[in-house]
């Protein structure tokens, strides 16, 4: 049995490729949510939750409807199958940096359950979940920069272990007016052949090579 | 293969390594006070550590003024099971896996004004762990909100059984902050008294701060191992509990299925005292038609230790058959869930040998695990 990174979104601010491929320039901006809110429109996603979110989930959201839109065999799966397994440096520091502005001021203190609950890395992983019914296996790592090593390892266990069937992996990471989002889906091969001849085959090199590009 | 547990340490109010917590427990004895704070006029019931109490320990170890309060519990409790394991960070088969969810949280409350906002990052802290203890591996840190302890030390079982590493040290740990208990305030999630998990008249939760860290291994270096772990999301609610426990029912029948057990001795339940996520804890477990286990929460002991509970309470649990003692849910008198559980009302001595750890968090997820003594 073979995994194949079968299909991977790649948006680097206002860039938003899709295997490999330029698929949309979006208008530059400091502030992330401009294009985001703009990649909602393109999608024409109509899903109010979606303004409810920080910015880092709103990446992830986006990043991830992109590669699912891309699996032909997406919405027949089992979904208690599908593992997600995200990553990102900063956590959850955009809203966190938020949740602290509403508590420094003592005359002015307005701390909100509706920011408070995006204190946390692994929402995003929640958020995706809820838009697509994904109720498997559920891990969010925190590394300095992309680690393909321990991201290709963990789902391969997943995989390999029968733990799940399916991964939706990704980095997602905003900081700032700093946005990345690297989301892949790996799928499983009865492949017989030379790894060679299979294209994105999942291994930590390709992956690197993937997210390099 | 079997995978290990080896050498353990917790620091909470209630001692500073796990023989001391145990006996506290068995003593009745809780963290959990009525706590004043410089940021607000009102008091918390929270359990937390005595600063100065943890300087001094840490000053046999390094300069006090070094490190942020986070950083020195998680290396107190590390060199702990450091000193008890002689385990080697300087080889690459053995891994530190940190569990957090706010880390140095209190960096940007300019609790340090000598330390580079930097630090907030979380593999800041993993690198300032690595370095004191000279670790060649960078740590792996895992932050999947109040399941991480538990999930981290199934990820670390994973690992081992893959042979991917053959020793893991997983520290999970978490201060109480500003940041937090405004927080949890702003949700109305906070009880205004020691919390009363599963009771009937419970009221929230109790925040707590703690580092706990046990040696995941595989070599036999006890009788206690970690057979079946698995982790599941409700995909249902961002904040609140799934109504139906779907995804801690899903997770639990996924541990078993993955397991030569259909039952266990007792279980280590995640019992944060909320309304809602007791309610869905009773509904899955008893869904799970696990009803009359004995069953417990530690958290009216500790509060709630976030990124430190899953770690904390496995630990709690490991002591528990080792010293075949089931340990007494406190807060709890009367039954508060429409599903009757099977609550330890008593601290009792019996023969077990087998715990189902379980843990639920916000994002939806859920993770169990089943540890046996053999």
């Amino acid at each position: 049995m073979k995994t194949q990174i079968q299909s991977y979104c790649h948006i680097k601010n206002n860039q938003v490729y899709l295997n490999g491929e330029l698929l949309y320039g979006l208008t530059e901006s400091n502030d992330p949510a401009i294009y985001l809110s703009e990649l909602y429109k393109i999608l024409t996603l109509n899903y109010p939750k979606f303004f409810k979110m920080d910015k880092q989930c709103k990446l992830g959201v986006l990043a991830a409807e992109l590669v699912l839109r891309s699996i032909p065999e997406f919405e027949g799966l089992n979904k208690n199958e599908i593992a997600l397994v995200f990553s990102n440096q900063a956590a959850s520091l955009e809203s966190d940096r938020n949740h602290i502005k509403s508590i420094s001021d003592k005359t002015n203190y307005f701390p909100s359950p509706a920011v408070f609950v995006y204190t946390l890395p692994n929402i995003v992983i929640g958020e995706i979940a809820i838009k697509h019914k994904l109720t498997g296996e559920n891990a969010f790592f925190i590394s300095n920069t992309f680690d393909a090593e321990t991201m290709s390892s963990y789902a391969s266990i997943l995989l390999q272990k029968h733990l799940a069937e399916h991964v939706l992996c990704g980095w997602v990471n905003l900081d700032g007016n700093s946005a990345e989002a690297f989301v892949y889906w790996l799928k499983n091969l009865n492949f017989n052949g030379a790894e060679n001849e299979l294209k994105n085959t999942h291994n930590s090199e390709q992956l690197q090579h993937l997210y390099a590009k | 293969m079997s995978v290990y547990f080896g050498a353990h340490n917790i620091i909470s109010p209630l001692g500073l390594n796990s023989p001391s917590n145990f006996d506290s427990l068995l003593k009745g004895l809780s963290g959990v006070e009525k706590q004043n704070f410089e940021f607000s006029e009102s008091d918390f019931y929270c359990s937390k550590i005595n600063e100065n109490k943890i300087d001094l320990a840490f000053s046999k170890l390094g300069s006090v003024a070094d490190f942020t309060f986070a950083e020195k519990l998680s290396i107190l409790s590390i060199q702990d099971v450091l000193n008890q394991s002689q385990l080697d960070l300087k080889d690459k088969n053995n891994l530190i896996i940190l569990s957090t969810t706010k880390g140095n949280i209190d960096i940007l409350e300019n609790k340090y004004p000598l330390f580079s906002e930097n630090r907030a990052y979380l593999p800041e802290f993993g690198n300032v762990i690595a370095s004191f203890f000279g670790s060649v591996r960078t740590p792996l840190i895992v932050s999947n909100a109040c399941i991480s302890g538990l999930l981290a030390i199934i990820i670390a079982k994973r690992f081992i059984e893959n042979k991917t590493y053959k020793n893991i040290i997983v520290c999970g740990v978490d201060i109480i902050s500003e940041f937090t208990l405004s927080g949890f305030k702003s949700f109305n999630a906070l009880s205004s008294a020691e919390c009363k998990p599963f009771d009937a008249n419970r009221t929230g939760i109790n925040l707590g701060e703690a580092a706990a860290t046990i040696l995941v291994s595989s070599e036999p270096i006890s009788n206690l191992t970690i057979t079946s772990g698995s982790s599941a999301n409700d995909a249902n609610h961002i904040s609140g509990p799934s109504r139906e426990g779907s995804g801690l029912f899903q997770s639990i029948e996924a541990t078993f299925n993955n397991s030569e057990k259909t039952s266990v001795d007792f279980i280590s339940a995640h019992g944060t005292a909320t309304e809602y996520n007791d309610e869905m804890e009773a509904i899955a477990f008893s869904r799970a038609n696990l009803q009359d286990t004995p069953l417990n929460s530690l958290k009216a002991y500790y509060g709630h230790t976030l990124g430190a509970a899953g770690v904390l309470e496995s630990i709690i649990a490991l002591q528990s058959l080792s010293s075949n003692t089931l340990v007494k849910s406190k807060g709890f008198e009367s039954s508060g869930t429409s599903k009757a559980l099977n609550i330890i009302t008593e601290n009792t001595s019996k023969a077990i040998s087998s715990c189902l750890k379980t843990a639920s968090g916000f994002g939806g997820c859920n993770a169990s695990a089943i540890f046996e003594k053999n």
